[in-house]
């Protein structure tokens, strides 16, 4: 503990002096002194901070301190003891005196409390006031002024005051006073006060019951004025304002002469387009959207388009557009007066969109024609289904079938009704729902359904329609992969509601391209997955390739980067690069995905490296094994081994009765056997396709600087195929094709150039200039920087401070050193010069005392 | 007598033998039962003979010295004593031989009892050693028994990994480690000269042995003994570090110098250069299978360089036409294999001197951008900073991408299929292989082939993050990013799956 304090004051010492610069704030500094600085220059802006000083006064405390702390510790170096000063916060300086008292007090009871009297329990704490104890006092009789006696303040009665302030005296005064209770037993000190607590709680009472009373009253005052009130109403002007809806009808002539102010005048407006003119106006859109397409196939940033294109001269810079005419226009339709609905305003956002699902639907852009808006239809779906006449097209045709022979009977045409759909469907809540709304109709009554939950739920209907049909697309998308992944796939129902996404991804781009992302996600997860388990992975069910070609029909496929695109490519690389082909259907898949890659490229013309070589290993496995030269093949395939000869077709006959045909997707996914015949049949197709696709690539890629490169190992193979020959002719005459398109492509080689920079600019000698923003500050560098300097600064400061303050520890301990041994010699000194004294005098002494004797 | 007696009647027999020495003939009773069927009878006896031979081995009531044949003793006229010490041994030899032969039993259990019975003889035995020392403070180590134990574990019929593993825990105590390199390089030698053809889970199970052990880096650190003893002498060898990398080396030369199978090697290279290499007193002897497999091929070569790069760069090896082998390892499956990273890695290093001569790195360069034509994008990612990172390096061949005023050519003077980087004239031609891949689907590689169009930056790009890459965190670094703009969506609308007539698949497929 001692040891612990000593440490502490040592720490404390050398901040001694930063107490000394305090000095300054006394009032008024002896002038002999302080100290000046006196500034040879005024700088501006800079803050001076040591222009006075004091330093005998600084000095002065210093040296106290120290004497305070150091010396107190030179001086007790060799002592072991310590005194402690174990007062409770006599040198915490955070406490109030009042605070530390209670705190002594408190803890002084506790330390009393603790053992001698834990089992003492009647025994109370004596209080005291003054020293003296407070029971003394009440017991005490003291002299109680009559005046106190009679003043009456306030709610207090005079007897609580009385028994409150000056204690018992006044109550044992009382009871002596009244001597007609002599002859009872006088009360007690207890039974009065109990008394007195008894009185006070009935006055609560009493008081509370009246204010609530109160209340009561005032309630059924309220109520009773209400029903009043209702009577007196419609006199009342304010309760007049309240029953507007009573007012009795304007009658028809009022209104007929508003009608007639407000009508609108006839105005000229545009004519009606032409059949040209909207032709043009198409291409027009069309035109500008292909522009837009390139922009982002190459990858510019939309910043230079968004240029402000004009500012006229009388442009008021405040930001105000007109960007549409708000003027209401008169249009006749059909011989009819057309009035533009409101509606049509906020309709139009929807509709731009519907209109370009809708252009090649014939009876769909009929039925925009016949009403006015999309949205009305809507309306007349929804409310009613019997006043279906005037719904859409395709409705009205599927139902003229039933209704042309109305009078076989009633009972098959109540059949037709049962097995007819209804208009209007719940939107679906998951895809289940949708999945058995969905299941066990034809194609046709499925795309209907689907057609029909959109009308039901266009987003200008209702407010939650949005997230209905946001929804609606994910749950369709899941149902066009169960219908992939069904053996066999239901592929032309899948054909039919590819259109149905595209308008659906049309309204909603954000959401449909969240859904298709989070499908590729799944994909991918699922093929990492199983090469982490197997090591490798294997092609994947037919949906996964659907869905990757209708990410390529719903976004456009040429951008440089796009949010679904770009993975979805990515994911068709890995199903090139990482899926052997095992197995016949391996190999349709494989091809549907160069087919699907070459379509997404086929108007960027972007370079596929995986697809070239997965082009290759399948003309590799068509070919009988032997030691080739001239290129390599790479990962998914190997060289030799089980599947290396997959698509070779050794029996003659079936390559001679082979006819090209297209590639059936439901072989991708086909479980069913093949004849020996049908998988050669197949093999030479998808040899065919294969071929078709290498020569694409030929076109594709002919401009690319390196193209002889690339296509150097197809030159090989294919004329290994030529020199096969049992192919088909057909075949043979596409190897040939494939063969001179590669051969005939121009082999210019320019050496590359790299584009000109700019010269780096020589090192000029005009000075820096750096804008000062703030003085005192380091400039022209960095805020970490700074900030570092900043520390670094303080570190070299604190550092001096700490050697000064230990310079100058050391300077005072030899001081002190120096006095005590300068102490030490003097009363040595001294003490030697008294023995010399003495023994002089004592030798003295001894001579007289001989002398003494001589003389006698 | 029965066939297996149960449980309690073995513990009965256990109690008559350790209680007097004329019930001592019950010892044939309990070693019947280890011949067994049923694994719980098996392990039941087990058990036994462990605290049997236990109490035995602590209470010196078997005989100490070279053993003399039982009938010789038998029929001799020592002491009762000494015949009955004698004649316990050669109980306990028994005993040992069986639990070496359980080590193959077909139960697991029994096998890791039986293993954990033999470890718990060998540490009594060193503790009170069976053998008489020759002399003052002698090292006495139960080798036999210990040989017996890893011959048994290194079993030519078997896969022993899972008792491998068990047996590795033991491995930790430098004694153990010590006699069993020393077991396992007599075991290996014994194996390789007895058979012509060695089974290939004799080799994996060594390969297994081998690999568990580890050698301490600092001499200080040997002190763990097994075998508790007094107090460690300076005289005997186990307790050197250089004795046990003696040891080491011997044991993975031994194991080396055989024809192992692919899939070993592979394994063996994999762990070459951080926990082989560093503990050899001799690394540089490695340089005959490391040049073996080296010149192998695939990559198995690729591995190899690891261990080569080791002995070149610490060991002074000299390498002919080093990098000619490693130019000739550049082939387009080094973008699919396993080990790209560390190739790469392994790759940057050694052409990062700038003492190369310039058509060396022009060759690399021309080489490894052809091959990024048939590469996958995540390889691409890494190989075209790579190249350019090349380039950078050596101002000399950046011809490759700058070529003011050059002829135009008919053909690309580059030859691909010369072996010798020096007459491939990469360095008359220019890659133009990058300039294709500016047009890669994949916007990322797209710009990273597109830097050579502008002067190159002088820093160097960091290849250390991109050297693990996978596709698969392509795709979900592209999900992940957000565009600027809103999603752009095709105009043209679909007229089914297959799209328009014209689009290829439309082409070449049908729904039907």
């Amino acid at each position: 503990m001692g040891k612990a304090r000593a440490a502490a004051a040592r720490a404390k010492a050398p901040r001694a002096p930063a107490g000394a610069r305090g000095g300054r704030a006394r009032p008024n500094p002896n002038p002999f002194e302080v100290k000046v600085n006196r500034q040879k220059f005024q700088v501006l802006g800079r803050k001076t901070r040591h222009d006075v000083g004091l330093p005998g006064v600084s000095r002065a405390r210093a040296i106290q301190k120290r004497t305070q702390t150091l010396l107190k510790e030179y001086k007790e170096r060799d002592k072991s003891n310590v005194f402690l000063d174990k007062r409770f916060g006599e040198y915490n300086s955070n406490i109030s005196a009042e605070e530390k008292m209670t705190r002594r007090f408190a803890l002084e009871q506790q330390r009393q409390h603790e053992k001698r009297n834990i089992y003492n329990l009647n025994e109370d704490e004596e209080l005291t006031h003054y020293g003296q104890s407070l029971a003394d006092i009440e017991k005490h009789n003291d002299i109680v002024d009559s005046d106190s006696d009679t003043e009456e303040r306030g709610a207090l009665s005079a007897e609580l005051t009385a028994a409150h302030f000056g204690g018992g005296g006044l109550l044992h005064k009382k009871t002596s006073n009244q001597p007609g209770q002599e002859g009872e037993r006088p009360r007690s000190r207890k039974e009065l006060i109990e008394e007195l607590i008894l009185k006070s709680k009935q006055e609560k009472r009493e008081r509370q019951a009246q204010r609530e009373d109160a209340l009561e009253l005032t309630e059924r005052l309220d109520r009773d004025w209400r029903e009043i009130h209702s009577l007196l109403a419609p006199k009342a002007p304010r309760a007049q304002h309240r029953d507007r809806k009573e007012q009795p009808q304007p009658d028809a002539y009022d209104r007929m002469v508003r009608e007639l102010g407000f009508e609108m005048k006839a105005q000229p407006c545009n004519r009606m387009k032409t059949e040209q003119e909207l032709a043009k106006e198409e291409q027009e859109r069309l035109r500008r959207l292909e522009v837009d397409r390139v922009r982002r196939m190459l990858g510019k940033e939309e910043g230079d388009r968004k240029k402000p294109t004009h500012v006229s001269a009388d442009d008021l810079n405040d930001g105000f557009v007109l960007d549409k005419d708000d003027r209401r226009l008169l249009s006749y339709e059909d011989g009819k007066m057309k009035v533009q609905e409101e509606q049509s305003g906020e309709a139009s956002a929807g509709g731009n969109a519907e209109e370009e699902g809708e252009d090649e639907s014939e009876d769909e852009s009929e039925e925009d024609a016949e009403g006015s808006g999309g949205s009305d239809s809507h309306l007349d779906l929804d409310c009613d289904a019997e006043s279906e006449d005037e719904s859409v097209g395709p409705e009205r045709v599927r139902r003229r079938a039933p209704r042309e022979r109305p009078e076989t009977g009633c009972q098959e045409a109540r059949e037709a009704a049962g097995a007819e759909l209804p208009y209007t469907f719940a939107a679906p809540e998951s895809s289940e729902e949708l999945k058995s709304l969905l299941s066990g109709k034809s194609a046709e009554e499925q795309l209907l359904v689907v057609e029909r939950i959109q009308k039901c739920h266009h987003p200008s209907l209702a407010v939650g329609n949005k997230a209905k049909l946001e929804k609606l697309f994910g749950f369709l998308l899941e149902y066009v992969g169960d219908l992939a992944t069904d053996d066999p796939p239901d592929l032309e129902v899948i054909d039919k509601l590819v259109v149905q996404l595209y308008n659906l991804c049309q309204m909603f781009p954000e959401s449909a391209s969240e859904s298709v992302r989070f499908v590729l996600r799944d994909a991918m997860h699922e093929m990492e997955e199983r090469i982490e388990a197997k090591g490798r992975a294997s092609f994947p069910g037919l949906d996964v390739l659907v869905y990757l070609r209708i990410a390529g029909l719903l976004f456009p496929a040429s951008d440089f980067w796009h949010p679904v695109v770009t993975p979805a490519l990515v994911c068709l690389s890995q199903l090139l690069t990482k899926c052997p082909v095992l197995s016949l259907q391996d190999a349709v898949k494989g091809l549907f995905v160069c087919c699907v890659s070459l379509d997404y490229v086929s108007l960027s013309q972007r370079f596929i490296p995986e697809l070239i070589n997965f082009l290759l290993g399948i003309l590799y496995i068509a070919t009988p094994n032997k030691q080739s030269q001239g290129h390599t093949l790479v990962h998914p395939f190997r060289p030799r081994g089980k599947n290396s000869e997959l698509l070779l077709v050794s029996n003659d006959e079936d390559a001679a009765t082979w006819q090209r045909r297209s590639l059936s997707l439901h072989w991708a996914s086909a479980s069913k056997a093949q004849t020996e015949t049908e998988a050669n049949h197949t093999r030479l197709s998808c040899l065919a396709v294969c071929l078709a696709l290498a020569q694409r690539c030929v076109l594709m890629y002919g401009t690319l600087p390196a193209f002889q490169d690339i296509m150097r190992p197809f030159r090989t193979l294919l004329t290994q195929h030529l020199a096969a020959s049992n192919h088909p002719q057909e075949l043979q005459e596409l190897c040939r094709s494939t063969l001179t398109a590669i051969e005939t492509q121009e082999r210019r080689y320019h050496p590359l150039v790299s584009e000109k920079s700019k010269p780096v600019p020589l090192k000029l000698f005009t000075p820096r200039l750096v804008r000062v923003l703030e003085f005192g500050r380091k400039q022209g560098s960095s805020k970490e920087e700074q900030e570092r300097k900043r520390l670094v600064h303080k570190h070299r400061r604190e550092f001096k401070g700490a050697v000064r303050e230990i310079r100058k520890d050391n300077q005072f301990l030899a001081r002190m050193q120096l006095s005590e041994i300068r102490e030490r010699d003097a009363e040595r000194k001294r003490k030697v010069k008294q023995l010399f004294n003495s023994l002089a005098e004592q030798e003295g002494e001894w001579k007289a005392l001989k002398r003494k004797k001589f003389k006698k | 007598m029965e066939r297996a007696p149960g449980r309690r009647a073995l513990g009965r027999l256990l109690e008559a033998v350790l209680r007097s020495r004329a019930e001592a003939n019950a010892v044939f009773d309990i070693l019947a039962a280890l011949q067994a069927e049923e694994p719980e009878e098996v392990q039941g006896a087990v058990r036994v003979c462990s605290r049997l031979f236990g109490a035995l081995l602590e209470r010196g009531e078997l005989f100490v010295g070279q053993l003399p044949p039982e009938e010789t003793v038998m029929a001799g006229s020592q002491g009762a004593t000494r015949k009955y010490k004698v004649w316990m041994r050669h109980r306990y030899q028994s005993c040992c031989n069986r639990l070496v032969e359980l080590l193959a039993h077909p139960s697991l259990q029994v096998k890791e009892l039986a293993l954990s019975t033999l470890m718990k003889f060998v540490k009594l035995e060193g503790t009170y050693p069976l053998e008489k020392p020759k002399w003052e403070g002698n090292y006495l180590f139960p080798r036999k028994l210990f040989k017996s134990v890893v011959g048994g574990l290194l079993s030519p019929e078997e896969d022993c990994s899972l008792l491998l593993s068990q047996f590795r825990e033991h491995l930790e105590h430098d004694d153990i480690r010590y006699h069993a390199m020393q077991a396992a390089s007599d075991t290996m030698a014994r194996v390789a000269n007895g058979h012509p053809e060695v089974p290939l889970t004799f080799w994996s199970n060594a390969f297994t042995l081998l690999s568990a052990v580890s050698l301490p880096h600092q001499e200080s650190g040997i002190s763990n003994f097994y075998v508790k003893h007094a107090e460690l002498s300076d005289k005997w060898k186990v307790t050197h570090l250089k004795e046990h990398r003696k040891a080491f080396q011997l044991m993975w030369l031994g194991f080396l110098k055989n024809k192992l199978p692919l899939s070993l090697c592979k394994k063996v290279l994999v762990i070459m250069h951080d926990s082989i290499l560093p503990h050899l007193a001799q690394p540089s002897l490695t340089i005959d299978f490391l040049t073996r497999a080296y010149d192998m091929g695939g990559a198995i070569s690729l591995l190899a360089l690891n261990g080569l790069f080791i002995l070149i760069h610490k060991h002074n090896l000299e390498y002919p036409d080093f990098y000619r082998k490693l130019y000739s390892l550049l082939d387009p499956s080094i973008f699919h294999v396993k080990y790209r990273a560390r190739f790469f890695h392994l790759a940057d290093l050694f052409l990062s001197s700038s003492h190369l001569p310039a058509y060396l790195v022009a060759a690399f360069a021309k080489r490894l951008s052809r091959l990024s034509l048939t590469a996958p994008p995540e390889a691409l990612l890494m190989v075209l900073p790579f190249i350019c990172n090349l380039l950078r390096r050596h101002p000399a061949c950046r011809v490759l991408v700058h070529r003011p005023r050059g002829p135009e050519l008919d053909a690309d003077p580059y030859d691909p299929g010369e072996e010798d980087p020096a007459k491939s004239r990469a360095l008359e031609s220019s890659l133009w292989e990058l300039q294709a891949l500016q047009r890669h689907y994949h916007p990322e590689v797209s710009k990273a082939a597109g830097v050579i169009n502008q002067a190159l930056t002088v820093p160097e790009v960091s290849l250390a993050p991109l050297l693990e890459l996978t596709a698969f965190e392509i795709f979900e670094r592209d999900l992940k990013k957000k565009g600027p703009e809103a999603v752009p969506l095709e105009f043209i609308p679909p007229q089914g799956l297959l799209g328009r007539q014209d689009d290829l698949c439309a082409q070449h497929f049908t729904l039907s």
